[in-house]
């Protein structure tokens, strides 16, 4: 049965102020449903505040193939990481 | 008799949630899929929730020790409180979410009016109750709908069940000298009441999943006196093992 149903992605938002996050993904006969079953599936314990759900088939990702290229280059620009700064203590919880 | 009959009445309440929630914990490991699996257990699990409170209030108000546990796990199928449309078999997946709508339907703004409730304790359970039955109504309408206005066969299925079920829908409406006295003192609801929001619900949803509500006719009857179809005992058996095999078992 739920080999036919399509299959959704599922953002929890777990607190005020926070992003949505990917926690897993759920069968559906559609998106509404989908919303419900996230919330069964994910919600059960407290953890949520606000459910998205998306269609997997509309994520459009990157090739594992192209991790070399995509990746591999950042490796040796450490100076993007802004770890040779000195932070004054003033400054406090950056 | 006043005591007697807040006894009887949270009883019913109490009974209601147990039996209806034990059915759809047989459910558990046997959906149709894993999301539907968890989507039952809470149900049912929210359902146990309240039939616990319920009991323990019933046993407080009884004043003879007996705690939840008692009043569960050592009362026979005539001493249960419970309407037939609750014990009723689980059937197919359409089957269960019927009675599911049905009952929820109901008891969600049943429920609610009993927030209002001269008795406190009713109307804190009923006010967390209520909450939950809100998403059972939610849950079981989206079934209905898609059942109802999905394949032939789930088609079929659906009024076939709205068919067999519909003549146990009459009982949640029924109103005794128990609760004639409990509604007179602002304790206890008048099913009466709830019945055009019952009654909305049901129009609505039958509608949209393009069945066809049954003629009001004869109505089943007899539950909430303890005249039990023979379900309820086979439910009994299982729910009530441990506790009649091993007496005072505990974890």
């Amino acid at each position: 049965m739920s080999e036919n149903w399509p299959l959704f992605e599922v953002f929890i938002r777990t607190r005020n102020g926070m992003a949505h996050r990917h926690v897993g993904s759920v069968h559906a006969v559609d998106a509404k449903m989908a919303l419900q079953n996230a919330r069964d599936v994910y919600t059960r314990r407290g953890e949520g505040l606000s459910i998205w759900v998306l269609p997997s088939a509309a994520i459009t990702a990157s090739d594992p193939a192209d991790k070399d290229m995509l990746f591999e280059p950042t490796a040796t620009k450490i100076y993007r990481h802004p770890t040779f700064y000195d932070i004054p203590d003033e400054v406090g919880h950056m | 008799m006043g005591e007697r009959a807040l006894f009887t009445y949270t009883l019913r309440l109490a009974d209601n949630a147990l039996v209806l929630g034990h059915r759809l914990s047989e459910w558990c490991g046997h959906a149709p899929v894993l999301e539907e699996d968890l989507a039952l257990a809470n149900l049912g699990l929210d359902l146990i929730g309240q039939a616990r409170a319920f009991y323990a209030y019933a046993g407080e108000i009884e004043g003879r020790g007996r705690d939840e546990d008692a009043l569960a796990y050592l009362r026979d199928a005539r001493e249960y409180r419970n309407i037939l449309l609750l014990e009723q078999p689980n059937g197919d997946f359409a089957a269960t979410m019927v009675r599911q709508l049905i009952y929820a339907a109901f008891a969600h703004p049943y429920f609610e009016t009993l927030t209002g409730s001269r008795d406190s304790t009713l109307a804190a359970i009923a006010a967390k109750g209520a909450k939950e039955l809100a998403y059972h109504v939610r849950h079981s309408s989206e079934w209905v709908i898609r059942l109802g206005d999905g394949t032939a066969e789930s088609h079929r299925r659906a009024q076939d069940a709205l068919d067999e079920l519909w003549p146990y829908a009459g009982e949640m409406f029924e109103v005794d000298d128990i609760e004639r006295e409990l509604i007179a003192a602002q304790v206890a609801v008048d099913p009466q009441t709830v019945r055009p929001a019952w009654q909305r619900t049901m129009d609505a949803v039958i509608g949209e999943a393009t069945l066809t509500l049954p003629c009001p006719g004869w109505m089943q009857t007899g539950g909430r006196i303890g005249h039990h179809s023979e379900h309820l005992g086979h439910i009994l058996s299982e729910l009530q093992f441990l506790q009649r095999a091993y007496p005072g078992a505990v974890w």
